[in-house]
């Protein structure tokens, strides 16, 4: 790898540079880091900052886009029709990232022990590659329900069926499950980039000092929690804030799924309801407001330890 | 909970003697194997359970579950051929590669030469443009639709592929400079001092060194990019539309999904022909993906 760094700049490059780059340096040299980001700064704030701003605009006026709303459309977003819209992101937002987190972190440790452990993984990283359309066509049957009594089509109350005293349960409309049974799918879509990225930072941990422990005695229990959580810390961040974001921004999965019907709705799908079915865009555009103040805390976290890894 | 793990455990090499030591590992070995293996049960069941679906036939799907195709293995490709025609499929393939090549090769261009900026370049506002990052990266998709809409079609650019591209990279780029910058700031100094030195200005710096000691978080970009692009249904149903010709495989699986009168199987079998290219994708290039990001995030 060092060849090929050094190999490239040879002397005879390095003389004509010299004196191109002498005088325009203090003018073309603070334009340059501006050169070189231009193309994100273009694409980023027409797709992203362009509308940003207009939706906090917007997000403050009436549903038709005349007049000024004041805090009307907020006082609706926090009105009884949308609390349990919230609190439905609120379980989203707790029981996604840590189900993923959790189970990324266990499976990557286990993969690390086995021989197999490339078939496994490819297992795991399968349902990445899925779209949420196909993982919805795929889920709705696994979750389908027939009443009692009838000949179970659904993987789920087929399985649960086998065990004496079970009664089917509809998965996607009871709504002491529908929630988890949504989140459930997003997990399985969603663990295998977790496990790629985890599996890679458990690996990175030294292996020499973890026989050494071994062959003193640690349980593997305390080597998991004495040595590798400590070193695999900060990927695990990295996957946690990425989940939290997922979470927080969280529509396909219940848009193909329920549509967020029987007290499922998220924030992302009452917005796309909102702005596509009721083309109210005051409503919506406070929704979206909500959802990016909510991320702040994330923001200044992120900010922060890039600070302090800056610094080191 | 690491108290009281503390407090148990130093007592156990002394008392436990190398023999039940052994047989603690022992039993160790068969819970690792058993908990793996239950995941990955689970984690195949629903692929088994649709690849087992798109071969079945109707009457059979509607009477008993996939695991009935064990016992009363009655096989039909028909389901295929139905969703292949159903789909367009050999067009809307193409139209997918044709959104997701173009839309991972600009997202990787633009993450580069943004992220080399902001890590290898002192200039006021640096930060600022970092926050800048950040704080898109929480921007919920939804609220950039009605603007952006509007705007395309006062271009006169709505219904194009290239519109699509442009809100793809434009949606990614922030997450983009994200993972490529933490990989580049942890690039060792000594390197491209060394450059500096040799005269190397900042357009050799980037094609020559940063480039390619960046390729593994690059490709990594690459990975997700190209896996979130050709799955992505939000964007091309809003910015394409579903009657259009040059709808993707994803947006043409969806309209089966809400057309009635559709069984199941068919919809397995449309599903199945809808992930195969992603499907080659993450499974053979997962070793590179895991080279790119342990290289960022394991750096620090």
């Amino acid at each position: 790898m060092t060849d090929v760094l050094h190999a490239p700049v040879p002397v005879g490059d390095a003389a004509p540079a010299a004196p191109v780059r002498r005088r325009p340096r203090s003018m073309a040299g603070k334009a340059a880091p501006w050169l070189w980001l231009t193309p994100l700064l273009l694409l980023s704030s027409l797709v992203l900052l362009f509308p940003l701003v207009e939706t906090v605009v917007l997000s403050f006026r009436r549903a038709d886009g005349t007049g000024w709303a004041g805090a009307g459309n907020y006082a609706w977003s926090f009105g009884s029709a949308i609390r349990l819209v919230l609190l439905n992101n609120v379980v989203w937002l707790v029981a996604y990232p840590l189900a993923t987190v959790a189970l990324g972190v266990i499976v990557a440790v286990l993969l690390n022990k086995v021989r197999y452990e490339r078939f496994a993984r490819t297992i795991i990283v399968i349902p990445t590659a899925i779209s949420f359309t196909a993982a919805a066509v795929t889920w709705r049957l696994m979750y389908a329900y027939q009443p009692p009594g009838q000949p179970q089509t659904g993987t789920v109350n087929a399985f649960l069926s086998l065990f004496p005293g079970f009664t089917p349960v509809a998965w996607l409309s009871n709504h002491t499950f529908d929630n988890m049974a949504l989140i459930l799918v997003a997990v399985w879509t969603g663990l295998g980039v977790a496990v790629l990225v985890l599996s890679a930072a458990v690996k990175a941990v030294d292996g020499e000092m973890l026989e050494a422990a071994r062959l003193d005695g640690c349980g593997e229990w305390r080597l998991f929690v004495r040595m590798i959580l400590p070193s695999i810390g900060r990927t695990v961040l990295t996957v946690a804030t990425t989940q939290i974001i997922f979470a927080l921004k969280i529509f396909d999965i219940v848009y193909v799924m329920t549509n967020g019907n029987s007290g499922t709705d998220v924030v992302g799908n009452r917005m796309y309801a909102e702005l596509f079915q009721s083309s109210n865009f005051g409503h919506a555009s406070a929704l979206a407001v909500i959802l990016l103040v909510a991320a702040l805390p994330i923001l200044w976290f992120t900010v922060r330890i890039e600070r302090r890894e800056a610094h080191r | 909970m690491t108290s009281t793990i503390t407090a148990t455990l130093p007592a156990e090499p002394e008392t436990s003697s190398p023999p039940r030591l052994s047989v603690a590992r022992r039993i160790g070995r068969v819970g690792v194997h058993t908990a793996l293996l239950l995941i990955c049960i689970f984690w195949f069941t629903p692929i088994a359970s649709i690849i087992a679906g798109s071969l079945r036939t109707d009457p059979d799907s509607l009477s008993s579950g996939w695991w009935h195709i064990f016992i009363h293995p009655l096989l039909t490709g028909d389901n295929y051929k139905r969703a292949f025609d159903t789909l367009n499929a050999g067009s809307s393939l193409a139209n997918s590669l044709l959104i997701a090549v173009p839309t991972t090769i600009g997202t990787v261009a633009v993450s580069a030469l943004g992220a080399f900026a902001l890590s290898r370049m002192r200039f006021a506002g640096r930060s600022a443009v970092f926050l800048l990052m950040v704080a898109l990266l929480v921007v919920p998709p939804q609220i950039t639709l009605i603007p952006l809409l509007k705007l395309f079609a006062g271009l006169g650019m709505a219904g194009t592929i290239p519109v699509v591209w442009i809100y793809q990279i434009g949606f990614t780029v922030p997450f983009g400079v994200f993972l490529t910058r933490g990989y580049m700031t942890g690039l060792p100094d000594e390197i491209l001092e060394a450059a500096t030195v040799d005269g190397c200005n900042n357009r050799k710096a980037f094609t020559r060194i940063v480039l390619p000691l960046s390729a593994p978080i690059l490709a990594s970009v690459a990975i997700l990019q190209f896996l979130w692009s050709w799955n992505d249904l939000l964007t091309p149903l809003l910015f394409l539309g579903s009657s259009n010709s040059d709808a993707p495989i994803t947006l043409q699986v969806a309209g089966l999904v809400g057309s009635n009168g559709q069984g199941a199987n068919i919809l397995s079998a449309g599903a199945i022909i809808s992930i195969i290219v992603p499907l080659i994708i993450i499974v053979g290039l997962q070793k590179y993906f895991v080279a790119g990001i342990t290289g960022g995030a394991v750096k620090g």
